[in-house]
């Protein structure tokens, strides 16, 4: 019979995102003050490696792909630096 | 049907039409992440500007439906994961049963949301129809709500897109399954997974901030 199960992998990351979610619900009720939005969103982006890292296969996936994939990030990346250099240094 | 002839002139074989369609669809996934960058650019921007205003704001939203609607929508692209890791004309049903699950995920996403936009309206919290808000932090709570209306609906679009297309693919891997329809649904499932993506940040930037001050 043709396999039909989840790999191991797959499951782990499901339980993984869901006890993150769990987590990052749990921790901003804490008083973290600013900790709070750096907590969450670190959170946040682990979740969103697991999600690229193995339901999107990128852990299987070569340099040509990741480059592909990175591209987005790349620029993301500038458009927040450079759009929040401004009012980050405004006095 | 032999394999071969599916094959395009540009394409050297089968692989690499495949490989070609799995970067194109990240080039397509690039352009999306920049949509949405602008989003939460704007939201920082004003964020910074309205801290208490945009933490009042998020204490707004409920939290309940926001945190069961990311648990629906990790589990739905675990199901699509699933399926395309199984692909093969032999599991085609199994396929197609995952992917009508996680298309029912996806529609019971969307009908939290519209529970959740329909409770927004009867506490007066929809910019531009009946926004009221006392006090002094009304205009930062009303910038909230206008990046939390755009936000989520131009999410909630792209999740209607993605339900459209694994309904599409659940019909397809049903008739007539081929080794071809894995690239098809690999596509799929790669658009499907950055919607999820999507969610986990517009959720921590929409639901969690404020909520351990008062």
């Amino acid at each position: 019979m043709t396999e039909w199960r989840p790999p191991i992998a797959l499951v782990g990351a499901w339980l993984a995102l869901l006890a993150l979610l769990a987590l990052t619900v749990a921790l901003a009720y804490l008083p973290l003050g600013a900790g709070n939005g750096v907590v969450a969103l670190t959170i946040g982006t682990i979740k969103a490696g697991l999600v690229a890292a193995i339901f999107m296969e990128l852990r299987h996936r070569g340099g040509l792909t990741l480059i592909f994939a990175g591209a987005g990030l790349f620029w993301l990346g500038i458009l927040l630096w450079l759009g929040s250099m401004d009012f980050l240094t405004r006095t | 049907m032999p394999e071969s002839s599916a094959v395009a002139p540009q394409y050297a074989s089968i692989p690499h039409r495949d490989h070609t369609a799995e970067l194109g669809m990240w080039v397509f996934i690039a352009t999306e992440v920049l949509l949405f960058g602008g989003l939460i650019l704007a939201y920082l921007v004003y964020r910074h500007a309205f801290p208490q205003g945009f933490a009042a704001g998020s204490r707004h939203t409920e939290i309940v439906i926001g945190t069961a609607n990311t648990a629906v929508l990790l589990t739905s692209s675990f199901l699509v994961a699933w399926a395309v890791e199984i692909f093969s004309p032999a599991t085609s049903k199994i396929v197609t049963w995952l992917l009508v699950g996680a298309a029912c995920l996806g529609l019971v996403f969307i009908a939290l949301k519209a529970l959740e936009y329909s409770g927004e309206y009867d506490e007066h919290l929809v910019p531009g129809i009946n926004f009221q808000f006392a006090g002094p932090k009304a205009n930062g709570v009303q910038l909230f709500f206008i990046f939390y209306f755009i936000a989520t609906a131009i999410h909630a679009l792209h999740m209607l897109i993605g339900i459209g297309l694994l309904i599409t693919l659940a019909i397809i891997c049903r008739r007539a399954s081929t080794k071809r329809h894995h690239t098809a649904l690999h596509s799929a499932a790669l658009y499907w997974h950055f919607v999820d993506v999507v969610w986990i940040f517009l959720f921590a930037l929409i639901y969690l901030p404020g909520r351990s001050t008062s």
